[in-house]
């Protein structure tokens, strides 16, 4: 596997080019994902952060280029690695996609039971477990999806996503729809698993608070492909007329502030 | 550490305390062997006190780290020398991570009694049906006051909404219809072939085919065709729009739904079948025709001669009477059914299926009905 700096890479996307029919979504895009990190994808809306997460997870094959994770090539792998690969990997997606027919506490379990022999009474206990540590209340595990909320809905996705503890996270705008306290408590969540868990987490996001308070570093899609990668400094440094617009519109310099003043806070604390 | 493994661990005594010794891969794949063996030895601990070293764990999950927490909080509290020792960093904190969600979460709901359970679903059935008639007596009256107070207000009519809704569910549904009534027609001239002949009474199989056709199945398997073609799709269109909000869009506009997604819907259908109706009917009666022509040498000319002697009018005009009341009913069950869609995808499955059986049940009962009507007025 390719070393680049210090850690390695779990998904590398090379030369990457989608397209819907003559519409090209990407065209020669690169882009690392670190073992360990939180990498935040931005850009305008349309230019394609969602399309490149699904040709990441396998539900769109690039026209060109190259995806591989843990160093194998997805789209090119026999069924049976392919399957290996998912079972390494939880997914998110924007409106949670939980089975409307199961509930919460069986949507959990459906990975479980499908991709483990496990005697059901453990099974029920990691069902348990996932629930509650996705933040949700005791009673939630007997709810339908149709009964919950946008937020409940996407942290029992969430649960569901970390059924089989993958080593990579993918989510799709995992705070859009959510209430300042509950996205702040989701952004909270996330970089406690990723610690706790040693997740590597790949978030396709629009939140600016996120990106300050969970990314470790940010790529940004324009123009077909990912114009800077980096931290959120060495974003800010390419002078990007989209970037500069990005987060130095108002809500960027609030969430800047917002993220300084919390630093200093901590900071204080730590004294 | 110990070699890599299947989870596994050893049972013994440290002092007073029971110690257990974990050695191996505490994965979640692994753990279906030992969680029998785990479970005893919980029971078996309660009360007393337990050292558990994990020290011998090679790779530890939160799967892993679950039963080992589940165990040692199987009893609280434990007495003053029990632990868990000889984590490494890295299973530490999985260890902390997983400690505050060991509360149990309610995942199955509890059992009860299936012949109360049956009984009770019995009632619930027969009180459910008694409403949903309730409600479909209300929301046929409420189209109707709805289309008298549009009738009211030409410039109301949706011409656009209307003239689509006849292409989509008039004329797009005709090759099929036609199709089916020819091939219908052609079966019945065969069937009565067969058996007129042994009396030598090939003839009469122009009455046989013409009666059926027009005064039943002509119109009887457009309006089948249509309840399992165009009344499913009015439940699903509507219903996927209720999903969406998109009902509550129209309310807020100061848009009547009846108004905007009913009346075009039912009016084009009850418009358009009886124009189906007689398209079904012609071509059952070609079918018939051509199938008299082949295998009895009744020619066409001879056939239609008989027709005009032996066949009243009456006959296509009964067949015909009976298409928009067909459709009426079509209609206005699928816009029905697609309003009483709730919640997830699944409800509007069940509602598409139970719009198409409830259409076919009830254009089977006005038929009846309109039986029973000629035949005591004697048409």
């Amino acid at each position: 596997m390719a070393k680049n700096g210090s850690a390695k890479n779990v998904v590398e996307v090379r030369g990457l080019k989608t397209q819907f029919d003559d519409f090209v979504v990407h065209e020669n895009l690169d882009l690392d994902l670190r073992e360990g990190e939180i990498l935040g994808i931005v850009g305008g809306s349309g230019t394609g952060k969602s399309v490149l997460l699904r040709a990441i997870i396998g539900l769109k094959r690039p026209a060109a280029g190259s995806i591989r994770v843990f160093g194998d090539d997805f789209y090119a792998a026999s069924v049976a690695d392919r399957r290996r690969i998912e079972q390494r990997w939880g997914v998110l997606f924007q409106g949670g996609a939980l089975f409307s027919s199961l509930t919460v506490a069986q949507n959990v379990m459906a990975p479980i039971n499908e991709h483990l022999k496990l005697p059901h009474a453990l099974a029920v206990d990691i069902a348990a477990l996932k629930i509650s540590m996705a933040g949700l209340p005791v009673d939630a595990g007997l709810k339908y999806p149709s009964e919950l909320s946008g937020g409940m809905a996407k942290r029992a996705g969430l649960a569901r996503a970390l059924a089989l503890d993958p080593e990579i996270l993918f989510l799709d705008e995992p705070t859009a729809g959510l209430d300042p306290i509950g996205a702040h408590r989701f952004d909270e969540l996330i970089v406690n698993l990723k610690k706790s868990l040693g997740l590597t987490v790949f978030m396709v996001t629009h939140d600016l608070d996120t990106l300050y308070a969970a990314c470790d570093r940010i790529a940004v899609i324009a123009e077909k492909r990912v114009i800077a990668c980096g931290t959120i400094d060495e974003v800010l440094q390419t002078g990007h007329p989209w970037i500069e617009e990005y987060f130095g519109g108002p809500r960027g310099r609030a969430a800047y502030l917002g993220h300084e003043a919390e630093g200093q806070e901590e900071g204080r604390r730590a004294d | 550490m110990a070699a890599a493994g299947p989870a596994d661990f050893d049972i013994g005594l440290e002092g007073e305390a029971l110690k257990l010794t974990a050695r191996g891969d505490w994965l979640a794949r692994n753990l279906g062997r030992i969680d029998t063996r785990l479970r005893d030895f919980e029971d078996d601990s309660v009360g007393r006190d337990l050292i558990i070293d994990v020290s011998g764990i090679d790779k530890l999950d939160t799967a892993g780290a679950m039963v080992l927490q589940r165990l040692f909080h199987a009893s609280e509290p434990r007495g003053g020398a029990s632990a868990i020792v000889g984590a490494s960093p890295g299973h530490e904190a999985l260890l902390k991570q997983v400690e505050p969600h060991l509360a149990p979460v309610a995942v199955s709901p509890g059992r009860r009694n299936a012949f109360l359970m049956m009984l009770n679903r019995l009632g619930q059935g027969v009180v459910d049906a008694y409403f949903a008639s309730l409600q479909i007596l209300s929301f046929i009256g409420l189209t109707l006051v709805t289309a008298a107070r549009v009738a009211a207000l030409p410039k109301r009519f949706r011409l656009t909404s209307i003239f689509y809704h006849m292409e989509e569910t008039g004329l797009n549904a005709v090759p099929i219809i036609g199709l089916m009534c020819f091939l219908i027609g052609a079966v019945i001239a065969f069937m009565g072939a067969k058996i007129l002949k042994q009396f030598g009474a090939e003839i009469f199989v122009v009455e046989m085919v013409a009666i059926g056709v027009l005064r039943e199945l002509g119109v009887l398997l457009a309006a089948i065709l249509i309840a399992g073609r165009s009344g499913s799709a009015f439940t699903a269109q509507i219903g996927s729009m209720k999903l969406r909000e998109e009902i509550d869009a129209l309310k807020v506009l100061g848009l009547d739904p009846i108004e905007v997604l009913v009346l075009p819907r039912v009016f084009a259908l009850v418009l358009m079948m009886p124009v189906l109706a007689f398209i079904g009917a012609m071509l059952g009666l070609i079918g018939g025709g051509l199938v008299a022509w082949r295998s009895l040498d009744i020619s066409p000319a001879l056939f239609l001669v008989r027709m005009q002697e032996s066949i009243a009018m009456s006959n296509f005009w009964v067949g015909i009477i009976k298409a928009p009341f067909f459709a009426f009913a079509i209609g206005v069950v699928g816009c029905f059914q697609g309003m009483q869609v709730e919640g997830s995808a699944e409800s509007l499955g069940q509602r598409t299926t139970l719009s198409v059986v409830q259409a076919l049940f009830l254009v089977i009962v006005i038929d009846a009905f309109f039986a029973m009507f000629f035949l005591e007025i004697d048409y």
